[in-house]
C-alpha cells in the first residue's frame, strides 16, 4: 500500500473501559512506544497502563506564577517609591499590605494564560485541524462512546501486518488503517479565503476611519465642545444687557485687593509710606520677584541693561541720582501704575511683593553706590580688616 | 427514613448509556428552535432593548438623568455591580471548589454555572464604566497616558477592583473555553452540517481525545481550580474593600470581606438554581441536572443564607461594643430609618426565607424552590442597596443629609441589564453543550475500569 497514500497507524476500537486498559498494557508491554489511546473522557489507570510519565505542566505554572507575582511586586515598588514617590493615606512609600491584592491578582491571571497557553501549544502541539485521525470513523467512534487505540507507523516497531494482528488478537470491535491525507493546497491561496481577507480588510480599517473622523464629533462623543454653560466673553440671553460676564456690585472689594488710592496719577503729590522691614527674607523675596519682572528689562543690577536685545525700549539705569531720591512709596507707586512705555503691575505682583521689590531695589542702589563709611561699618560688623 | 450511605447516590439518573448522555446533551444544538424558545428570547432582548434605549438617552443628556447626586454618589451602578459580580461567584465556587473537594455531582450544573460567572460578570463590567458617564474616553487609557509622570495609584482599592474583575473574567473565561474543548471535538465528530463543523473544529482547536493530551488537561484543569478558587474568594472581598477601606460608618468594618464572599455564593446560587430550574425543563435534562442537585444546592443557599445573616447580627453587636456614636446611629438608622423598607425587605428574604429549606419536602419541590430563590435574589439586590444608599445619605454631616431616590432611567438600565444576562443564557443553551459532555459520561455508571483494571477482566 505504499504507491499513493503512506499509512499514519493501525486503529481499533473497543466497547468497555476495561477492554481499553487491557489492550493498552498489552500493547505498551510488547514494546510499542508511538501509540495513542483516544477515549471519550480521561479513563482512569490509563496513565500507568500506557506508562505516562506525570505531566510537567505544574512547572510552567510555578514559574508564570512567581514572575507573575515578582512583576506586579516590582513594578508597584519602582512607580510608587522610586519614580514618583506619593504619600497616600500616610502609607509608607512601599505600602507591602496594600500591594497584595494586585500581586495576588497578576500571579493568578499570569499563572493560568500561560498554562493554558503553554499547554495547548507546547504539550498538545495544537491547534492542529490536519491531523490523520481526523474525520475517520475512528475518531467519530471515540468522540462517542467507544475506546480506541492506535499504533503509529514512526513506531520503530512498526510492521503493517504484525500490527494488524497483534491488534486482532485483543477481540477488538473493529479494526481500521488510517493513512495520511492527501497534500492540499495551502487555503490562504484560494480565491475564497482572499476574497474573506480583503472584505475583513475594508470593514475595519472603514470602521476605523468612521469611529475615528466622524463618529466623534457627533454629541454626546465631541469631547464636550456644547455646554451650556457661561464661559468669558460668551453672551447670555439671561441678562438685560445680553453679555455674560458680570461687573462686581458697586462698592465691593475683592478679598486681598486693597484699592490704591493715587491710582492713574503721573506725579502724585503724596504717596504712601513703606510698611515693611528690611528683613532678610523680605529682600529674598523681592530679590525672586525682581529677578522674575523687573530684570528682563532693568537688568539683574538694574543698571538698565535689557536681555530683549532692543525688542522693547530700554529703561534708565535705578543708579541715577533721580532714581536714588525718589522715596519708596515712589518707586511703589512706578511699580503700581507704571510709568512710560513701563505698564502697571498690579495684576501679576502683589502687593506684599512689590514692597518687597522696592526694599531689593533699594539694597541694590546701597551695593552700586556704596561710599567708604560703609566699608569701616561692614568691617565693624564681620570683624575682618577690607581696606579700599 | 432508611437511606443505604453504602454506595453514592448515581451522579447520572436512570443509567443513561454513553450515547445517551450525548444525546440529550447535543439534542438542543441540532434542532431548530421551538415556540417557547423564541418567546422567552423574545421577552429576553426586550428587556434588553429598554434598558439599551435609557442607557442611550443617559449617555447623551449625561448621567444627570439618574438620581445620584450628593451625598449618595454610589447608587444603582454601584449596587448593581457589586449585585451581578456576586451572581457570577456561584460559578466558579461549582466548577473549581466542588471540583477540588471532589463532589462529583458538579459535572451535571458545572458548565452551566460557568457560563452564568461569565455573563454575570458581563453585566457587572457594564455599571462602572457608563458610571463614568463618557465611556468612550475609556479608550484613552490604553496605553496607559503618562504624561505627567503619575502612575496608578496601585494602593486604592478602585485600581484593586479593576485587577481583580478584568482577572476574574479572563480566568473564569479560559476555565470555561478548556472545559469546553473536548465537547468542541465530539460536536465536530457528531453533526452533519459542514458550516457547523468548520466551526466546531477551529474551535476544539484539532482536539483528538488522545489520552496523552488528556493527562495534561487533568493537570491542567487541577491547577487551574486551585488558582481559581483562592481567586473566588478574592474578588468579592476586593469587592468589599471598595466599602472596607473608606471610612464611612457602616462601611468600614472588618467583617465585610468573608461576609460579601458568603452573600455572593448565597445570591450566586439563587440564580442558578433559578435559571436551572427552566433549562433542565425545556431541554429535557432532568436525568444529568437531576432534583438531587437542586436539593444540594439548596443546601448550600440555607448554610450561606445563615452566614448572611450571622453577619447582619454581628455587625450590629460590634455597632453596639465598639461604642462609636456615628457608628451605632448607622445601624440604628439602617433598620428604624427612612430606609427601613428595604431593611426588613432585605433581611427577611435573606435570612428569614431559606430557613424553608430545612425541611426535605421544600427543598425537593420546584415551586416552593422558585418562589425563595427569586425572593433570595430580591434579597440580596437589596442587601447591596442598603449598604451602598443607607450609609451614604446620612454621613457625619447632617447638614448634607439627603434621602435618594432613583429614577426610571436607574431602573430601565437595571432591566436592561436582565435583558442581557437572560439572552446571553437563552442564546447559549441553544449554541454551546450546557452541561459538560466528557465530564458527565466520566462519571456515568460503568464509564470507568472495574477496581481490577482491565488485567483480571474474562
Amino acid at each position: 500500500m505504499n504507491n499513493d497514500k503512506k499509512i499514519f497507524g493501525i486503529a481499533a476500537t473497543f466497547k468497555t473501559p476495561n477492554e481499553i486498559i487491557n489492550a493498552a498494557k498489552k500493547v505498551s508491554n510488547s514494546g510499542y512506544t508511538a501509540f495513542d489511546v483516544n477515549t471519550p473522557y480521561p479513563v482512569h489507570g490509563m496513565d500507568s497502563a500506557m506508562k505516562i510519565k506525570p505531566s510537567k505542566l505544574g512547572f510552567v505554572t510555578l514559574v508564570t506564577g512567581l514572575s507573575g507575582a515578582a512583576i506586579a511586586l516590582l513594578f508597584m515598588y519602582w512607580s510608587m517609591s522610586v519614580d514618583y514617590p506619593l504619600v497616600i493615606g500616610g502609607k509608607p512609600f512601599f505600602a507591602l499590605p496594600a500591594f497584595i491584592p494586585v500581586t495576588f491578582e497578576l500571579t493568578v491571571l499570569l499563572a493560568t494564560v500561560s498554562t493554558v497557553i503553554a499547554m495547548i501549544a507546547l504539550f498538545f502541539r495544537l491547534p492542529d485541524n490536519k491531523h490523520p485521525l481526523h474525520d475517520t470513523d475512528y475518531m467519530k467512534s471515540v468522540s462517542a462512546d467507544k475506546y480506541g487505540i492506535v499504533i503509529e507507523s514512526t513506531d520503530t516497531k512498526f510492521d503493517e501486518t504484525s500490527a494488524t494482528d497483534f491488534l486482532k488478537n485483543l477481540n477488538p470491535l473493529k479494526i481500521e488503517v488510517i493513512y495520511y491525507p492527501a497534500e492540499e493546497p495551502y487555503p490562504i491561496f484560494q480565491p475564497k479565503f482572499i476574497i474573506f481577507l480583503i472584505i475583513i480588510a475594508v470593514v475595519v480599517s472603514g470602521g476605523t476611519y468612521l469611529m475615528l473622523n466622524k463618529l466623534l464629533y457627533i454629541t454626546p462623543f465631541n469631547w464636550m465642545m456644547e455646554q451650556d454653560k457661561l464661559t468669558p466673553q460668551k453672551g447670555s440671553e439671561l441678562f438685560a444687557d445680553g453679555y455674560g460676564m458680570r461687573t462686581p456690585v458697586e462698592g465691593t472689594v475683592a478679598k486681598g485687593f486693597i484699592p490704591y488710592p493715587y491710582a492713574g496719577q503721573t506725579n502724585p503729590t503724596e504717596v504712601l509710606s513703606n510698611p515693611f522691614l528690611l528683613t532678610k527674607e523680605n529682600i529674598e523675596l523681592g530679590k525672586g520677584k525682581f529677578f522674575t519682572y523687573c530684570s528682563p528689562c532693568h537688568g539683574y543690577f538694574a543698571d538698565g541693561d535689557s536681555r530683549l536685545r532692543g525688542q522693547f525700549p530700554n529703561p534708565p539705569t535705578l543708579h541715577s541720582k533721580r532714581a536714588r531720591d525718589f522715596s519708596d512709596g515712589m518707586i511703589y507707586h512706578i511699580i503700581t501704575n507704571g510709568q512710560n512705555v513701563m505698564p502697571s503691575y498690579t495684576s501679576q505682583i502683589s502687593r506684599e511683593e512689590r514692597w518687597a521689590i522696592v526694599n531689593y531695589v533699594r539694597v541694590l542702589q546701597r551695593a552700586k553706590n556704596a561710599s567708604d563709611s560703609d566699608l569701616i561699618d561692614m568691617n565693624k560688623e564681620t570683624g575682618s580688616n577690607v581696606t579700599n | 427514613m432508611n437511606i443505604d450511605y453504602s454506595h453514592e447516590v448515581p451522579t447520572v439518573a436512570g443509567r443513561l448509556t454513553l450515547a445517551q448522555i450525548e444525546e440529550l446533551v447535543a439534542k438542543p444544538m441540532g434542532t431548530k428552535p421551538n415556540k417557547k424558545y423564541f418567546i422567552a428570547l423574545s421577552i429576553s432582548v426586550s428587556l434588553l432593548f429598554t434598558g439599551a434605549i435609557f442607557l442611550a438617552f443617559s449617555l447623551y443628556y449625561g448621567t444627570g438623568l439618574w438620581g445620584n447626586n450628593q451625598p449618595v454618589g454610589w447608587a444603582f451602578p454601584i449596587v448593581n455591580f457589586v449585585f451581578w459580580v456576586g451572581i457570577g461567584h456561584a460559578g466558579t465556587l461549582i466548577s473549581a471548589i466542588l471540583f477540588l473537594l471532589r463532589q462529583k455531582w458538579r459535572t451535571g450544573i458545572a458548565r452551566f454555572a460557568e457560563a452564568m460567572t461569565i455573563f454575570a460578570v458581563m453585566c457587572a463590567g457594564i455599571f462602572p464604566v457608563i458610571h463614568t458617564g463618557r465611556p468612550w474616553l475609556a479608550g484613552y487609557l490604553i496605553p496607559y497616558p503618562n504624561q505627567h509622570s503619575l502612575w496608578v495609584n496601585f494602593t486604592s482599592p478602585l485600581v484593586w477592583d479593576v485587577f481583580a474583575v478584568s482577572t476574574y473574567f479572563t480566568v473564569s473565561f479560559v476555565f470555561w473555553y478548556v472545559g469546553l474543548i473536548p465537547d468542541f471535538a465530539t460536536m465536530r465528530d457528531r453533526t452533519a452540517s459542514k458550516i457547523k463543523k468548520t466551526i466546531y473544529s477551529v474551535f476544539s482547536l484539532g482536539w483528538r481525545h488522545s489520552n496523552r493530551h488528556w493527562t495534561h488537561y487533568e493537570k491542567s484543569y487541577i491547577l487551574l481550580a486551585g488558582f481559581a478558587t483562592p481567586l473566588v474568594l478574592s474578588v468579592h472581598t476586593i469587592v468589599s474593600f471598595d466599602f472596607a477601606v473608606s471610612i464611612l460608618p457602616g462601611w468600614h468594618t472588618t467583617i465585610f470581606p468573608p461576609y460579601f464572599v458568603a452573600g455572593a455564593i448565597f445570591s450566586g446560587f439563587a440564580m442558578v438554581v433559578t435559571v436551572l430550574v427552566f433549562v433542565r425543563k425545556i431541554f429535557d435534562l432532568q436525568h444529568i441536572i437531576t432534583l438531587d442537585h437542586l436539593e444540594k444546592m439548596n443546601k448550600v443557599i440555607l448554610l450561606t443564607g445563615m452566614m448572611v445573616g450571622y453577619a447582619y447580627a454581628m455587625e450590629f453587636f460590634i455597632a453596639w461594643y465598639s461604642g462609636v456614636q456615628a457608628e451605632q446611629f448607622v445601624f440604628i438608622n439602617r433598620a428604624f430609618g427612612p430606609y427601613a423598607w428595604a431593611y426588613w425587605i432585605m433581611a427577611s428574604c435573606n435570612v428569614l426565607i431559606p430557613q424553608f429549606f430545612w425541611f426535605k419536602k421544600i427543598r425537593r419541590s420546584i415551586p416552593a424552590m422558585m418562589v425563595i430563590v427569586i425572593l433570595v435574589n430580591v434579597g440580596m439586590w437589596f442587601e447591596r442597596f442598603v449598604i451602598t444608599v443607607t450609609s451614604l445619605s446620612r454621613d457625619f454631616l447632617p447638614s448634607s443629609w439627603a434621602y435618594y431616590r432613583p429614577t426610571i432611567f436607574d431602573f430601565g438600565i437595571l432591566l436592561g441589564s436582565f435583558g442581557l444576562f437572560f439572552t446571553l443564557v437563552i442564546l447559549f443553551t441553544k449554541s454551546l453543550p450546557v452541561v459538560s459532555i466528557s465530564e458527565v459520561k466520566a462519571v456515568a455508571d460503568g464509564a470507568q475500569p472495574t477496581h481490577h483494571g482491565g488485567a483480571d477482566h474474562e
